[in-house]
């Protein structure tokens, strides 16, 4: 799966490549997609969705990576490559909410149109427009889902919430406080992750959002209370650890995990009841929307703008599990697995 | 080196029989009892992590009212230090010959997702799988004593770039996604043995637990029972007078490299039991954390000093003092605030002992 998404990636960018070397390169409409790594699955589908866009759309793509997540020198040296290759539009997901501020204004003054995806700016309207998951809500979708599958239950529930790292950044407390909410607990500041002071939270630990981190995670909140009956975790690996660490217990059949992300092993996890429900988001629509954008904007200089009442455009979010529950829509893993990413 | 007594005077020696012979000791006559200690811990510098390990349990035993000694939690610090012990083992190597390998924790990473691509993913049998992590390991190794003995470069350079070559290595081989551990049960269960154990008063004792113990006791045999492991703490205190006295550093460096590219492999295989998935996104700082251990554990980053069982006493002190501080609920950035404390500390009382005038 893995290894085939990947060459359909390097198949794509070839694709671009071409486009690139074409002699009808000088009129067409240049476009830029920089993420913040080339390895990652969410962004290899990224640029899945971009370079099928583009192709569609006869628009010359250029991709960027940098290294790691957090590789901010790579990203601004890419914005300035795509300033000088005379593109019309970038998609960037920023490694870093402000520190890209000076020269993501630079290519707007130099009249690209900009959208962040995925990661918000600091503030949001440094860019033309977000085109991002609604973490928030891909947490209620889930705090909801244990609340209906709990029942009465949920009144004695004993939850565990299993974080990204110390930094509380924004994904990761809008994930944990839009759970929290949605399963009916007073979330009181609503960007601070565990200042609530609902009893049957037992606990929150970080993960660094992989499997040897929620599983130690896991470990540590269960001595503090080893009868923990409902997970939240930051993302599918880490709720892959906490699994294990439930089932180095015996206990992996009565506890509850849910989970962000959508990526294909977490929802063959969903499939196999290690993850009751994961919220899906959709990294190609992201890119391929984004690509639209940027032919609208060059074709009629029209700019993109927000879903009513949100400060970025929200690419949707859908409830993946094989136990649904009345009024909250959702899809089963069988079909998830047939639009996860990676 | 003392020579407490004078040579037994006769001949003509006689003749200074009246002469003032306190010339002869080399030891100063009187030491205030901070000197003793001083004294005591250069011929045994074991002890300190020892001491220190020993006072945190006794500190956290009471401030968590006992909880810190329930065998669950135990068992439960074992596991959670195996993986960083194992890699502070092989560090432990590198750095007695007074270099650093900040490539532990990638070769670890790079070897797990080869040996679960392989069972997993190809259907090779998982012995022959995890042969080709340990060939591979040990080549990895190979490869940063070779970069470090011919090109003469220092093993920090060297390492700092096979970290990221084999960081990358990793990423391109497993797409950045997990393996999960449903499909290794299914396909290869031997990957994930060191995750199972035995039960011990009630508790859980892992293989992984064990295995991390087991290893500790045999490069603690071959560093200080064979001629190998002298020639290590020869090198690491002084290359060129181990080079003159006949030892073949460079080759001996390479053999040590090798020897710590092997126990990442084995580690690997460890890891994959720990966390239950081949993840190659998971320990990515690890290799700053088996340094930590090994300097909390007494062994002196310049070389040559230091048992590498300090490294295994260092591991679990980091280990009691995340467990105790997370017992009486303190917040991880606390937690990872005392640990460079306790770094610093380990380090300065490692530079007050060099002082020590023999």
């Amino acid at each position: 799966m893995t290894t085939r998404s990947l060459k359909t990636a390097l198949l794509g960018a070839a694709a671009a490549g071409a486009l690139l070397a074409s002699p009808a390169a000088a009129q067409e409409i240049g476009a830029c997609l920089i993420t913040k790594t080339d390895t990652n699955p969410f962004f290899v589908k990224m640029r899945e969705g971009a370079a099928a866009a583009a192709a569609e759309l006869g628009i010359n793509l250029q991709t960027f990576a940098g290294r790691i997540d957090g590789d901010v020198e790579s990203q601004i040296a890419a914005v300035e490559t795509c300033i000088a290759s005379g593109a019309r539009g970038i998609l960037i997901t920023p490694s870093d909410s402000r520190a890209l501020t000076p020269v993501i204004t630079q290519a707007r003054e130099a009249g690209l149109l900009v959208i962040a995806l995925d990661t918000p700016f600091e503030p949001a309207d440094v860019a033309d427009a977000t085109f991002a998951t609604d973490n928030f809500t891909a947490g209620v979708l889930i705090g909801q889902w244990a609340a209906a599958r709990m029942g009465a239950e949920a009144a004695n529930a004993r939850i565990a919430t299993l974080d990204l790292n110390p930094s509380e950044i924004s994904v990761d407390y809008l994930r944990n406080q839009g759970f929290l909410q949605g399963f009916g607990i007073d979330i009181l500041n609503p960007t601070d992750i565990g200042d609530e002071t609902d009893p049957r939270i037992v606990g929150n630990d970080v993960t660094n959002g992989n499997e040897a981190g929620g599983r130690t995670a896991m470990e540590n909140l269960l001595q503090v209370d080893p009868m923990i009956n409902l997970v939240y975790t930051i993302n599918e690996p880490a709720a892959a650890g906490a699994y294990e660490a439930l089932r180095s217990i015996g206990r992996e059949n009565d506890v509850l995990i849910v989970s962000v992300d959508g990526g294909c092993p977490g929802v063959a996890n969903v499939r196999d009841g290690v993850i009751g429900a994961t919220s899906m988001q959709f990294p190609l629509l992201m890119a391929s929307m984004g690509i639209q954008a940027i032919a609208d904007f060059a074709a009629t200089g029209a700019r993109p703008s927000n879903t009513e009442g949100l400060d970025f455009f929200n690419t949707g979010v859908e409830l993946i599990t094989d136990a649904p529950v009345e009024g909250i829509p959702s899809l089963t893993s069988a079909e998830g697995l047939g639009r996860c990413w990676g | 080196m003392t020579h407490d007594n004078p040579p037994t005077p006769g001949g003509h020696e006689a003749a200074l029989g009246g002469a003032d012979r306190s010339l002869a000791r080399f030891e100063a006559p009187r030491r205030s009892p901070l000197g003793h200690l001083q004294h005591f811990l250069h011929s045994n510098p074991t002890m300190v992590p020892v001491i220190v390990l020993l006072a945190s349990i006794v500190v956290f035993g009471a401030l968590t009212n006992g909880m810190l000694f329930t065998p669950f939690n135990l068992s439960l610090i074992l596991q959670q230090v195996s993986i960083v012990g194992m890699l502070a083992a092989a560090q432990s190597l590198i750095i007695l010959t007074a270099g650093i390998d900040l490539s532990v924790a990638a070769i670890m990473a790079l070897m797990a997702v080869i040996s679960g691509k392989l069972a997993v993913e190809f259907g090779v049998p998982a012995p022959l799988a995890l042969l080709v992590a340990f060939v591979g390991g040990t080549l990895a190794g190979v490869m940063n004593g070779v970069l470090v003995t011919r090109l003469r470069l220092p093993p920090f350079i060297v390492t700092l770039g096979t970290w990221n070559i084999f960081y990358s290595l990793t990423l391109y081989l497993s797409g950045a996604q997990s393996i999960r551990s449903q499909d290794i049960d299914a396909q290869a269960p031997l990957l994930k043995i060191f995750g199972v154990g035995f039960d011990v008063f009630g508790t859980r004792v892992t293989y992984g637990s064990v295995l991390m113990v087991a290893l500790f006791l045999v490069l603690w045999f071959m560093l200080n029972k064979t001629a190998w492991g002298r020639h290590v703490y020869a090198i690491g205190d002084d290359k060129d007078s181990a080079e003159l006295s006949g030892i073949r550093t460079d080759r001996m460096l390479v053999s040590v490299y090798a020897l710590a590219g092997l126990v990442c492999a084995l580690t690997a295989w460890a890891s994959i039991g720990r966390v239950g998935s081949v993840s190659p996104t998971s320990f990515y700082e690890a290799n700053l954390h088996a340094i930590t251990a090994v300097v909390v554990g007494g062994i002196s980053l310049f070389g040559g000093r230091g048992s590498i069982l300090g490294a295994l006493f260092g591991a679990l002190i980091v280990g009691v003092f995340n467990s105790g501080l997370r017992l009486v609920q303190v917040d991880v950035l606390w937690q990872v605030f005392a640990i460079g404390w306790l770094v610093i500390i380990a380090v300065a009382i490692d530079q007050w002992i060099r002082k020590v005038s023999a």
